[in-house]
């Protein structure tokens, strides 16, 4: 029964771990608006109708 | 045959706008104005994404210039300043519906050289707009906008919306932390059931014991501080609260725990219960906060339709759209027929009809000449004016009242909760209790009589109590919002549910707000001559007699007609020539009327009507009475109002007369009526009333009822009231009449009676806790399987009950 003594430990880190990731997540804003990434995410698979010029130019990329 | 279905809406084509020969098929000009602008930038994708059920509503584009956005008050007022010398701007669209829509707006830096981001949130309609304003004007933006269907306006409530954005995050990390808290105490406390039952080595009691006790301790110090600090403050203003019971069974619970730990001799210890408590009770709050949030952001998006530009006349003559903020006093300033006036001051220009009720209640328009004073917040009716400006902002009549506003807001008493006034009770029995069972078990078995007393304050911890209210007026909001209810908070909710007292304001509220033709005496025949002559000019009173009359007099050729101001109008039609006029007037022009008329006139007259006089060919013909008709439901719902215990008055700024009139009219004591009330009088007959100790309930439009509605215990704002009313009121419906005023009152009657059932199904709960405890009978296993049956309990109900709609 001894081994409670490593695991309950190594358990509880986990559980720091997942809280810290929590933590960060919402600080990040991944929880302030819940609608609209729903609909983004079906977006941006292809690069939209435009002429070949401007097409090098990437989208600025920010969250 | 199918439908044949716009290529932009899908709406289906009406089939007089079907052009065969066309490849595309539009529905309206509004609709093949956005798809070409659409398909123009290359953004043809956006029909792909469309779901093509999802037919809402044809599109609309303002066509407007957006130049007011470029100014430098309009800078100051919206636009933030990103680190990179960037510009960044929060715009309310209207029309954004769907995951194209999304698409299409976020899709704006690729078709707008010098937009860096454009991001959308799809549920508040709210974009934010990044840009570099050395590449990029925003009324460019703005135009583009517009141009895909979206008109699009500066959102008032960012800075609101920031700091609680801040909040709800403080909210979900204290939630997180609580439920990982929750969760692994309850981990180990299933090891210690297992104990209780099994019997257990000592070592492991002592390890599960301290490192519950360490969690526990983290959750109470972080998360659960806010009852902590909640509680001092309210003990510290000496008033109840809900917070004082919860802090209490925690630190006590946290501190038994604590002395059970470090003894390491035996007794029970509490953790489970008490870091579930914290979870529960912060969820709870959470969804309240978000909640009242939803109300606020539907009415802040409200604000933001409202538009706030002037018509500036430049020293060349030019004439420009600037923001109402940039106006300084001695500008002139254009107001078209149908604008607001944008601020105070004299007509350089111009003479015109203005309609005043906002500010003064009174329904009938005024006429007002050159170096006449006109008000903020007032509708020109008639033709172009010029205005010379002599006050702005918080120093015209408006500005003043709003100041009023919000010292009344500031001065309105606080009201004690249904749940606060429980709570109080409850500290007081709890503590008694547990006196009792102390005391009781000192004479029985003196070994159990500390660990029972504490077992009895712990497991009364008001977790079901805390929930009830809350769950209760959220799923209350929730429902109201649907039925187009917008309630700002519970408050609003327990005053509304008791009878006490209902002033109605008159203009706009129990009647339409327009002019309307409701009675006519004389020759049928004439009347649609008088439809085509008066279909000429456009007078508020012109308006309501071709409305009135309408379709008639549809085929006859147009009329000549000329308008005299402020007098009435001279036509001619079918070769008849017709005045059309105030009495004084038409009497002038043709002399004395006979008696019919003058009789028709009399009785117009008392019934509080304006008179006009129709005569033909130099003959009496008509007498016509104009007024604000009653709202058709007004009578029906007073009376229901009646019923249920409230008295009703009627608080307007209309001539006494008119107000009488319409309080005999539906069923309203003249008693209780009071007519040519000045904004600052309405808020004083409603503190008056207040100091007699009574609940007042102030219902109003317009700028006039503002500081009364805010001054009240619940104002309530009406459909289509002014800005500065719903800022004012707590209530805001978005229906028009009377009848959800009586749907409010019977949905906050029913919301506090299931407050009242949740908090006395809480009490129940604890009264079988307390009798276990003080029985010595309870465990932690006990304990830890009654606080969420009776928490869930609460939440069912809650959710199930019906408190507003059908």
């Amino acid at each position: 029964m001894s081994v409670i003594y490593i695991v309950f430990p190594l358990a509880l880190l986990i559980a720091i771990a997942a809280v810290i990731a929590y933590i960060w997540a919402v600080r990040s804003g991944q929880f302030d608006d819940l609608d609209t990434p729903g609909a983004r995410i079906l977006h941006d698979d292809e690069p939209p109708e435009q002429p070949a010029a401007d097409r090098k130019k990437s989208p600025p990329a920010r969250q | 045959m199918a439908d044949v279905i716009c290529d932009h809406c899908k709406l289906p084509v009406p089939s007089g706008l079907i052009d065969p020969a066309a490849e595309r098929q539009f529905c309206c000009g509004g609709c093949r104005m956005v798809w070409e602008a659409i398909h123009g930038c290359g953004l043809g994708r956006f029909y792909e994404l469309k779901d093509e059920f999802d037919a809402t509503e044809p599109a609309r584009t303002t066509g407007e210039g957006y130049e007011s956005f470029d100014h430098d008050s309009f800078y100051r007022a919206h636009v933030f300043t990103d680190g990179d010398g960037l510009k960044g701007i929060d715009l309310y669209l209207e029309g954004v519906h769907c995951a194209a829509c999304v698409w299409l707006v976020e899709k704006l830096p690729h078709v707008l050289e010098g937009v860096v981001e454009s991001r959308l949130d799809i549920r508040r309609q709210v974009a934010r707009i990044i840009w570099d304003p050395d590449r990029i004007a925003l009324s460019h933006i703005a135009r583009t906008l517009d141009s895909f269907g979206y008109p699009c306006h500066p959102y008032r409530g960012a800075k609101t919306h920031d700091l609680w954005r801040i909040e709800q995050r403080k909210h979900l990390i204290r939630i997180g932390v609580a439920g990982a808290c929750a969760g692994n105490v309850m981990l180990m406390a299933f090891a210690l059931y297992g104990g209780m039952a099994g019997g257990m080595e000592q070592q492991y009691r002592t390890l599960f014991h301290w490192t519950s006790l360490a969690i526990t301790l983290i959750a109470l110090i972080f998360p659960g501080r806010v009852f902590l600090v909640g509680a001092l403050s309210s003990l510290r203003t000496r008033s109840m609260h809900m917070d004082i019971p919860v802090a209490l069974a925690l630190t006590i619970g946290t501190i038994w725990g604590a002395v059970v730990t470090v003894r390491d001799g035996g007794g029970d210890v509490y953790f489970e219960s008490l870091t579930a408590v914290i979870f529960l009770l912060l969820v709870g709050r959470w969804i309240q906060h978000r909640q009242q949030r939803a109300a606020h952001d539907a009415v802040e998006l409200l604000y933001s339709l409202t538009p706030s530009t002037a018509r500036l006349i430049e020293s060349d003559g030019t004439v420009r759209e600037v923001p109402v903020e940039a106006l300084e006093i001695g500008s002139a300033v254009e107001v078209r027929a149908g604008d607001s006036i944008p601020a105070d001051g004299v007509i350089a220009e111009g003479s015109s009809q203005f309609d005043l009720s906002l500010l003064t209640g009174e329904s009938r328009p005024a006429n007002i000449g050159p170096g006449e004073h006109v008000h903020a917040g007032t509708t020109n009716l008639g033709s172009r004016v010029v205005i010379e400006v002599q006050s702005t902002g918080a120093d015209t009549r408006i500005g003043r009242l709003m100041a009023l506003v919000e010292q009344f807001a500031r001065s309105r008493p606080r009201l004690v909760r249904l749940a606060d006034r429980v709570a109080h009770y409850f500290v007081m029995v709890v503590l008694l209790l547990a006196t009792i069972t102390a005391a009781a078990w000192l004479w029985l078995e003196p070994a159990d009589a500390v660990d029972n007393a504490i077992a009895l304050l712990i497991v009364t911890c008001p977790c079901a109590l805390g929930l009830a209210t809350p769950l209760a007026v959220v799923a209350a909001i929730g429902r109201a919002a649907r039925e187009g209810i917008l309630i700002k908070g519970g408050e609003a909710l327990e005053q509304l549910a008791a009878p006490g007292l209902i002033l109605l304001d008159k203009t706009g509220t129990l009647t339409q707000g327009a002019m309307r033709l409701v009675e006519y005496v004389g020759d049928e025949e004439i009347r649609p001559l008088i439809a085509a002559v008066e279909a000429q000019v456009s007078h508020p009173i012109a308006r309501a007699l071709v409305a009135a009359l309408a379709g008639e007099g549809a085929d006859l050729p147009p009329a000549a007609a000329r308008q005299v101001t402020g007098s009435g109008v001279i036509g001619e039609a079918e070769g008849r020539k017709l005045i059309v006029g105030s009495p004084a007037f038409v009497r002038e022009k043709v002399g004395p009327p006979p008696d019919w008329a003058k009789q028709a006139e009399r009785e117009l007259l008392d019934q509080a009507l304006t008179v006009i006089l129709i005569a033909v060919d130099g003959e009496y013909t008509g007498v016509a009475g104009l007024g604000d008709p009653v709202l058709q439901d007004a009578a029906a719902s007073i009376g229901r109002l009646r019923r249920s215990g409230w008295t009703v008055g009627i608080l307007s700024g209309d001539h006494p007369v008119v107000v009488d009139a319409v309080a005999r009219q539906i069923g309203i004591d003249v008693e209780r009526c009071e007519g040519g009330a000045s904004p600052e009088r309405k808020a004083e007959v409603v503190t008056e009333a207040l100091s007699g100790n009574r609940r007042v309930v102030m219902v109003g439009d317009g700028v006039n009822d503002a500081a009364a509605l805010s001054a009240a215990s619940v104002g309530i704002a009406v459909h289509g009231g002014a800005e500065a009313s719903l800022a004012a009121a707590d209530v805001f419906l978005g229906r028009p009449g009377l009848a959800p005023v009586v749907e409010l009152l019977r949905g906050a009657r029913r919301t506090v009676g299931v407050i009242t059932r949740n908090l006395g199904i809480s009490l129940l709960y604890n009264v079988l806790t307390a009798s276990l405890a003080m029985a010595g009978l309870i465990n932690p296993l006990i304990a830890a399987i009654l606080m969420p049956i009776s928490s869930l309990t609460v939440v069912v109900l809650s959710y199930r009950s019906r408190t507003f709609g059908p």
